[in-house]
């Protein structure tokens, strides 16, 4: 099929449509996993054994290390769901709807895992499991997004009106994430500000920091490494009926 | 390293219950996500596997 050689051309967009993609996005997945796996090691190992405790917090300072690269996650996959989102739009292309898709499960658990450690550190720290503040509110109004996005997508039987649904939903939910990344600046609240600006003495700030930065990777690489499995049986499900999800199948087997 | 032994290290200066707690719920959903991941993978094969072999029976 010389014809459709040439439609699929060179370069990135190449990788624009799920049969090519396939493949390229299962071999990077083992690198994403051991990546994830080993920078998470190393970021337990630095945050709970090594980093001091806090002066002020005591060891509950600790749940900072899975907390923080969580909530990160949790805004950051949103708007790489909502960036797919537009461009399945825009250029009604499958494959970005289809990383939109794979995206939303692991951000709504990354955004429970926020919510969950912040009350389990908000209980010790603020003598309150959960309070109705800027950013609490606006963090939990993200899951509700995610588990909104989802459940529009699953709804719909049509895949592709389906897309399109829940992509203009991931697009007007957008604003929320700079709500609750400025939040804690732009209204009075009980959650205290970046972490990262923290005045202790050097040498325990830098373990700390060490700490969470390599949680924050690990959290990446495992989110990649799992959007590309999901992403993987999205596109399989969608085309089992297509020749190379048999000749898949027929050489897994 | 912060710790002189195991049993200071799990009391975590009395915060224990929510450190593990936290750490217990992360390890669980990052887990069952991978797995889950696995497994949709494997009944998807399976299926489809199965679909195939039942095509070609009919064909022949």
């Amino acid at each position: 099929m010389p014809a459709a050689a040439a439609r699929r051309g060179a370069g990135f967009f190449r990788y624009a449509s799920p049969q090519q993609f396939f493949p390229l996005a299962g071999r990077m997945m083992p690198f994403f996993s051991v990546a994830a796996a080993l920078l998470a090691i190393a970021g337990s190992v630095v945050g709970f054994l090594v980093a001091p405790t806090d002066f002020q917090q005591g060891d509950a300072y600790r749940i900072i290390f899975l907390h923080v690269p969580a909530a990160w996650m949790s805004m950051f996959l949103y708007l790489v769901m909502a960036f797919w989102s537009a461009v399945g739009l825009v250029f009604n292309t499958r494959l970005s709807s289809m990383m939109a898709t794979a995206l939303a499960p692991t951000g709504a658990m990354f955004t429970f895992i926020a919510l969950w450690t912040g009350a389990l550190w908000g209980k010790p720290t603020w003598g309150a499991w959960w309070v109705w503040d800027a950013r609490l509110t606006s963090e939990l109004l993200l899951l509700f997004l995610y588990i909104g996005f989802m459940a529009l997508q699953s709804a719909i039987d049509d895949p592709r009106r389906a897309d399109r649904a829940g992509a203009l939903l991931a697009l007007v939910g957008v604003v929320n994430v700079p709500v609750i990344y400025f939040s804690v600046q732009w209204w009075n609240t009980l959650h205290q500000g970046s972490s990262i600006s923290m005045t202790k003495a050097p040498s325990m700030a830098a373990t700390m920091l060490l700490g969470m930065l390599l949680m924050a990777l690990a959290a990446w690489a495992y989110s990649i490494a799992v959007a590309l499995a999901r992403v993987r049986c999205i596109m399989l499900e969608r085309e089992k009926h297509a020749d190379w999800v048999r000749q898949y199948v027929e050489k897994q087997a | 390293m912060n710790w002189n032994d195991v049993n200071t290290f799990l009391a975590m200066g009395g915060y224990g219950l929510y450190v593990w707690g936290s750490v217990l719920m992360t390890v669980l959903l990052l887990a069952t996500e991978a797995l889950s991941l696995r497994m949709r993978r494997v009944n998807f094969l399976r299926r489809v596997a199965r679909r195939l072999r039942l095509a070609r029976k009919e064909g022949k």
